[in-house]
């Protein structure tokens, strides 16, 4: 050290002060520092929010601009609850959430246990497994809707290989009975990584010397994965639940690229609805009501989940 | 771990769960090998059945592999007389593969362009999200901010609208500030939608960083910026780079506020591909090529770089 004394003193000055002689003060600093992204998230986010609110109580209509819309209360909300093609949507919805979080949740957790049993190569194997779930939703409905072609799609090819089926006797995507399972299957594909990616960071979270101690206590195996695996791996997989289940209540674009609603509005999920209304029908206080009520939903759902899934936490 | 530790898994068991798990992966892959497969075919193979799946040969089950869907995807053709096409000897080689048909090229397509506003539109969100979350992130981390649990929540719980109920707003908040359809709009945009996990993401890494670093370098004369740029940056790359990554997959996937926002200008690739349209139907090998060239670089990222991601994906998720 060449100058002892100017670290003497520096040292000795208290930070605070110190701070406050070099300019701008910690406060200062991290107002700087948050204030854009509060502004982008206040202008992006909130304002477009609370614009949504007001629109939900008229009739505007955004195709016609040049008239003046009016002011009609709650009857938007009114006509969307008492709306029986809308509680069609949303079985449609449930449907498809229920089903696809089961089979997600039971393959990727099992897939997770074995890649947990540290064989070799399971870090490449994971990596390919987890490959869909970075794709682009959308394109992935789209080269999906090809493999589901019927009569040429090598969906049916397969399916009629191993059941000796007719390859054209069935439409995975024209039949009413069976679209709603294809876009099931679709995103089982696409996301059962997801879950299983959380599972294993939650079976490696348990410590070794619990399943020791379990060992020397004569535990069976079967018992050990009921008393220990699964409920140290539950709140990661309800966490996995809860993030599959929101996403999926706003699912969107790979199914309207695979079906797009049909046949008829079988596989039409409220988002796809939602942008029937807002954007073909231009009806956008309507549509707007509409969002407020699905926002709503997912919100009042996810805050139940979550205070579920801190009680099991807590355990 | 050591080998004689009664929690190892025997290695029989490990035989059988590395044949299960591979088993999968395999399954898991066909449609993509089957996508790439489908770029290389003429149309008439592609809808072909039973499926053709053998690359070169003469066989039934066999195809000849061929470059069409790349050159219908990237160029505009049109029909042309026969006195025309005898007169006009095929420029090159993707002149000479059109030709078949009657056809020649005309100029190229749109797919270039849409192309490219992905990549303009998605390192320039994944930029804006970086750094103003790094900032944010930064703060958060090190600060008292009043109610900065309120906030991080209130952040993150932006996510959960879905997006068409966001884009009704945006859409007419676009068209009153000229921003429809523009690279602008989109970059800020995807900007708000990225930036709540990317200050999640990077409160997290930066946590980790001992504090004592940057008190060290204030006691050395450094003033804050320069202790957060000099000290904590370097130390935070690797979480910054993995947060980056996410941002920009999120970008480049994202459909839904492109299909409503962009028509031409800015418009991305993920609404254009299944527009690709050909003679008599969809173009599906064009499709596949459009589909491969857009899916390629994001699978190549991800094996790349598993390690930050792979962990980046359940620590976004886990923390908390």
């Amino acid at each position: 050290m060449s100058d002892k004394t100017a670290d003497r003193v520096a040292a000795a000055t208290p930070t605070h002060v110190a701070r406050k002689i070099r300019g701008l003060s910690d406060r200062a600093i991290a107002w700087i520092f948050v204030a854009p992204t509060i502004f982008l998230l206040l202008a992006v986010n909130i304002f477009p929010l609370i614009w949504t609110v007001r629109l939900s109580f008229t009739d505007y209509k955004a195709n016609r601009i040049n008239r003046e819309p009016e002011w009609i209360g709650l009857r938007n909300y009114e006509r969307i609850l008492t709306d029986s093609d809308i509680w069609l949507n949303m079985q449609a919805t449930a449907h498809f959430l229920f089903w696809t979080i089961f089979f997600q949740v039971l393959i990727g957790f099992t897939l997770a246990w074995l890649i947990n049993k540290k064989f070799k190569g399971n870090d490449l194997w994971t990596t390919i497994i987890v490959l869909p779930m970075m794709l682009s939703p959308a394109v992935v409905g789209n080269f999906w809707k090809f493999l589901y072609q019927p009569q040429i799609g090598l969906f049916n090819y397969i399916i009629a290989f191993f059941t000796g089926k007719d390859p054209s006797s069935f439409e995975m995507l024209g039949s009413v009975d069976l679209a709603p399972w294809s876009i099931v299957i679709v995103d089982t594909w696409m996301w059962t990584p997801f879950v299983m990616l959380i599972c294993l960071a939650g079976l490696r979270s348990i410590p070794d010397y619990i399943y020791e101690a379990a060992e020397i206590d004569r535990a069976s195996k079967l018992r050990q994965f009921f008393t220990i695996t699964i409920p140290m791996v539950l709140p990661f997989l309800m966490l996995a639940v809860l993030f599959r289940g929101i996403e999926n209540f706003k699912m969107f674009d790979l199914v309207v690229q695979l079906t797009g609603g049909g046949p008829g509005s079988t596989t039409e999920l409220t988002s796809i609805n939602l942008k029937r209304e807002a954007f073909e029908k231009w009806r956008t206080g309507y549509a707007s009501a509409y969002a407020i009520i699905l926002f709503v939903t997912v919100f009042g759902l996810a805050s139940i989940y979550v205070k579920a899934l801190n009680k099991v936490k807590e355990r | 771990m050591s080998s004689f530790s009664i929690t190892e898994p025997s290695n029989r068991t490990k035989w059988f769960a590395g044949t299960l798990v591979i088993a999968y992966a395999l399954i898991t892959m066909i449609p993509l090998v089957w996508i790439g497969l489908t770029g290389f075919k003429s149309p008439a193979d592609a809808i072909s059945y039973p499926p053709k799946y053998i690359i070169g040969s003469d066989s039934e089950a066999g195809f000849q592999p061929t470059l069409e869907g790349y050159v219908n995807l990237f160029t505009t053709r049109t029909r042309q007389t026969e006195e025309f096409l005898a007169n006009n000897p095929p420029e090159n080689w993707a002149d000479e593969i059109v030709r078949q048909y009657d056809m020649v090229i005309v100029g190229p397509s749109k797919f270039g362009e849409r192309f490219l506003n992905s990549v303009i539109i998605g390192f320039g969100s994944t930029f804006l999200s970086v750094f103003l979350g790094t900032l944010a992130a930064y703060a958060f981390s090190r600060f008292k901010i009043p109610l900065a649990d309120d906030l991080l929540f209130f952040i993150l719980s932006t996510r959960m609208m879905p997006p068409i109920a966001v884009a009704i707003p945006i859409f007419l908040m676009y068209r009153n500030l000229g921003l429809s359809d523009t690279h602008l709009g989109m970059i800020l945009l995807y900007t708000a939608v990225n930036i709540s996990l990317a200050v999640w993401l990077l409160k997290g890494f930066i946590d980790e960083i001992p504090r004592e670093y940057e008190e060290a370098a204030l006691i050395d004369g450094y003033t804050r910026f320069q202790a957060f740029y000099k000290v904590v940056l370097p130390q935070a790359a690797t979480g910054i780079a993995s947060t980056a990554i996410f941002c920009l997959i999120f970008a480049w996937n994202e459909y839904a506020f492109a299909v409503l926002l962009t028509t031409a200008n800015a418009q991305t690739a993920p609404p254009f591909i299944p527009t690709i349209i050909g003679i008599g139907g969809l173009d599906w090998p064009a499709i596949a090529a459009g589909v491969t060239i857009f899916v390629l670089p994001v699978m190549i990222f991800t094996i790349l770089l598993r390690k930050h991601l792979l962990r980046g994906i359940t620590f976004g998720a886990v923390r908390k």
